[in-house]
């Protein structure tokens, strides 16, 4: 092939580049339409649940007394609450470290056929209960956001800790 | 003092950017006389003043000194020394002063080494590189001041996240930060070539190196954080397509393609504006990925500080930065005279092709990314994770691997393709090879099992320039892009292997007991206490038999952290040739088990070896680009520019010799 005319050659690359750029976006975008999954809290869970099987992420607070380990010791259940609605949760595998009842949790997997929420992922931040310092900015900014609520308390409890006697 | 003197540093290095800015933007005049020589001892002096400031707060950090806040929020008299220190860069504020830091260190090195531009070019990149330093400057000195001192001191500081006190992770933050800055020089020196209109291969040459650099460390920075994160969360994955890990990967995605075609501009003259404008995008990048991570706009496994307020700050950066680096190059972008031309199929068409296909990943990662904001607020919580990212991005991904194969092979400007027949095919062999080897064993989905026979094609195809050559006369530039392909192959082929072929085993396991995962056999011995400098743990030990082989004992711990109160679980690996054991220790249940998380992941290792070639790579293509750019400034010297140009031709010759 003999080399382009330069104006041919400037037009021809960026043809390309747009059609691959343009494509990359279109494909981004109908992925992102049936792949991305929805996040829930559980008052929208209860209001208007996703279809079972649909991978989706449940956000809430662990409600305190509800965590229990099944009978063959690595299957834990628990209920994900944001005080007007209650979904249990069911999650075989090690609890992250900051996963305790009262805390927050945004749990990945699906609702299950009796209305269970099967987790396959437990996501805690893992430095979440650490700035205590934004702790006035952190209750007016988040106060509407449920989950960044469940931070609130915990920066609390951190600044409970640091008061105590050592 | 110690705080004051650090203070007074910043404010000084800050205002000494402004005459930087102001020195260079007038310097551009012709009769600017005195005031355009200030650029460069403006920018060296600049460049003391911050690394003092620097010098001052990692002192502070060494002393523990709590009437200062930053200090006291973030350190411990307890902590080991050196994570004293890295709570210095452990924080929004000190990272923030790292990152000046290292930006105002690298300007006065160019202010002091760099010779080969038109001064006039010089003096606005060093001026394009002010403005951007003002910014941060201005963001540290009235938004976050590292050194503010609390009205009175506190008695103990509150700690630094136990999460952090790792020693991969104290030292992935700076890393990454390196490769983040090195951008900025790149973009520097593109709104400086853009505004003098030099956009020359001499400009190409000048700004590799730090693009190269940069690279590099982006590399370390993305294989050590992944790293991290596989061992230190405990959740036995090495990546997440997290925001904050995106935000890494997207700068990377970008340098890739800099790079690439800064070697095109600088050896073929060609690309010009294409160059320009991906130093635009890499800094962008790093900006964004700045935002992202430093604003709390999302809500990441990985979020830092939260603050509304600075996050704002850092966006009206961007803005002012990317949109002014834009409309520039809006403007000018048409002025940029057309460059060496070549055909569709030949080395520069094979690195067009790549530059393009990164662009598009780079794109498919940024509408993920962002696209939780976007429909945040419509108020619609979406989480974007594997199933959009990794399908997506290997439709781009595979064609680019492929075309990375054979494009080393193509001579510049024009070739044909009979001629790199043979080893394409050699190529398509192996990886057809492995293809059917892993259809052999089953089971295997698509994605890992094209990823596995691409990586076997890759591992041939990297080595083929160097077929037919002389080793010993096989320049270092070369070498290291050969190591580098070849270290995308061995990463691919971890990652591929990986996924394929891991084993997971979760079991509630007695003293005594054992399970079994893979070929392996776990036994629980018992369950101790333990005590570090700052924590308490409750530590298994745990005998593993791979096969018939001896016992090895490992130790996962379930660690209490006092302050800040916080827990973390500290897998157990054993490393073989073939793969990775992996244990974690859970908690105890009522009836006195352990719970027990155990993976076998046969050739995860390979993702950071293939990471390091791949930094490796970078480091030998950068050493033998300096050391060929002393050789060509000496001949030049003698006034021989013939003999430079051959010079530099020579370094840029088609790996294949056919």
């Amino acid at each position: 092939m003999s080399a382009l005319q330069p104006k041919h050659q400037r037009l021809v690359l960026i043809g390309i580049a747009m059609m691959a750029l343009i494509g990359a976006g279109l494909l981004a975008a109908y992925a992102l339409r049936s792949e991305a999954s929805y996040f829930y809290v559980p008052s929208q869970m209860a209001e208007d649940p996703p279809e079972v099987g649909q991978p989706v992420r449940l956000g809430g607070m662990v409600r305190e007394g509800s965590l229990a380990t099944l009978d063959d010791g690595v299957t834990i259940a628990f209920v994900v609450g944001d005080g007007e609605a209650q979904v249990p949760v069911r999650f075989a595998g090690i609890v992250p470290s900051l996963f305790v009842e009262g805390s927050g949790v945004v749990a990945e997997g699906r609702l299950a056929g009796d209305g269970t929420f099967v987790a396959d992922n437990l996501l805690a931040k893992h430095d979440e209960n650490y700035v205590p310092r934004e702790l006035q900015e952190m209750s007016e900014h988040q106060a509407r956001d449920i989950v960044a609520g469940t931070e609130q308390l915990g920066a609390n409890r951190v600044m409970n800790n640091q008061n105590a006697p050592r | 003092m110690i705080a004051e003197l650090g203070l007074a540093a910043l404010w000084l290095a800050a205002a000494l950017s402004v005459l930087q800015l102001v020195a260079g933007a007038l310097g551009q005049r012709e009769n600017s006389g005195e005031l355009a020589t200030l650029v460069r001892p403006a920018a060296v002096i600049q460049g003391v003043l911050a690394g003092i400031s620097f010098v001052m707060l990692l002192c502070l950090f060494a002393r523990t000194d709590l009437s200062v806040k930053l200090v006291a929020m973030n350190s411990h008299s307890d902590k080991p020394l050196v994570f004293k220190l890295a709570g210095a860069w452990g924080n929004h504020e000190g990272s923030m002063l790292l990152w000046v830091t290292v930006m105002a260190l690298a300007g006065a090195l160019i202010a002091a080494a760099e010779k080969r531009l038109p001064e006039k070019t010089m003096r606005a990149t060093l001026a394009a590189q002010a403005f951007v330093g003002i910014g941060f400057y201005a963001f540290l000195l009235f938004a976050s001041n590292p050194f503010e001192r609390l009205p009175q001191p506190a008695l103990e500081g509150l700690g630094l996240n136990p999460l952090l006190q790792d020693i991969g992770l104290a030292f992935h933050p700076p890393t990454l930060y390196f490769g983040y800055v090195g951008l900025s020089i790149a973009f520097s020196f593109a709104v400086g070539a853009l505004l003098t209109r030099q956009v020359t291969p001499d400009f190409a040459r000048a700004m590799r190196p730090w693009v190269l650099g940069a690279w590099i460390f982006l590399t370390l920075g993305i294989t050590a954080g992944s790293y991290w994160a596989y061992y230190e969360l405990g959740w036995g994955g090495w990546w997440f397509w997290d925001p904050v890990e995106n935000a890494s990967l997207m700068p990377w995605l970008a340098a890739t393609a800099l790079l690439h075609s800064a070697s095109v501009l600088a050896s073929r003259d060609a690309l010009r504006a294409w160059t320009i404008m991906l130093g635009v995008v890499a800094f962008s990048m790093s900006m964004v990925g700045t935002f992202l991570v430093r604003s709390g706009i999302l809500t990441s496994v990985h979020a830092f500080a939260v603050d509304p307020e600075r996050g704002t700050f850092i966006l009206a950066l961007l803005v002012l930065y990317i949109g002014g680096a834009l409309a520039v190059f809006g403007l000018r972008a048409g002025t940029v005279s057309e460059g060496q031309r070549f055909s569709l199929i030949s080395r520069e068409g094979a690195l067009v092709f790549n530059n393009v296909m990164l662009s598009a990943i780079l794109g498919v990662v940024l509408i993920g990314t962002l696209y939780p904001l976007l429909t945040e607020a419509f108020d619609v919580r979406v989480s974007v994770g594997p199933p959009y990212f990794n399908p997506v991005g290997a439709i781009f991904t595979l064609p680019m691997l492929a075309i990375m194969a054979v494009g080393p092979l193509l001579r510049w400007r024009q070739d044909r393709l009979e001629r790199i027949s043979k080893p394409a095919i050699a190529a398509a062999v192996a990886a057809l090879a492995a293809l059917v080897i892993v259809l052999l064993i089953g089971g295997v989905s698509v994605l890992p099992l094209l990823g596995l026979a691409l990586a076997a094609g890759l591992a041939v195809a990297s080595f083929m320039p160097l077929r037919g050559r002389k080793l010993t006369r096989v320049p270092t530039a070369t070498w290291g892009m050969v190591i580098a392909h070849f270290g995308i192959a061995v990463a691919l082929f971890g990652m591929a292997s990986e996924s394929a072929f891991s084993e997971e085993r979760l079991a509630a396991v007695e003293i005594g007991g054992s399970a079994q995962v893979g070929k392996w056999n776990v036994a629980l011995d018992a369950v101790d206490p333990v005590a570090g400098p700052n924590w308490t743990a409750l530590q298994g030990r745990l005998f593993a038999t791979y096969g018939d082989g001896s016992p090895i004992e490992l130790g996962p711990q379930s660690r209490d952290f006092w302050s800040p109160v916080q827990q973390t679980t500290e897998s157990a690996l054993v490393t073989r040739w073939n793969g990775q054991l992996y244990a974690v220790l859970g908690n105890q249940n009522a009836d006195g088990r352990w719970q027990l998380r155990l993976w076998w992941k046969p050739f995860v290792t390979f993702i950071w070896y293939g990471g390091m070639l791949i930094a490796l790579g970078g480091l030998l293509a950068l050493i033998g680009r300096l050391v060929g750019d002393i050789k060509r400034r000496r001949i030049r010297a003698r006034g021989d520019v013939r003999r430079a140009d051959e010079a530099e031709l020579a370094a840029a010759r088609p790996a294949a010799a056919s």
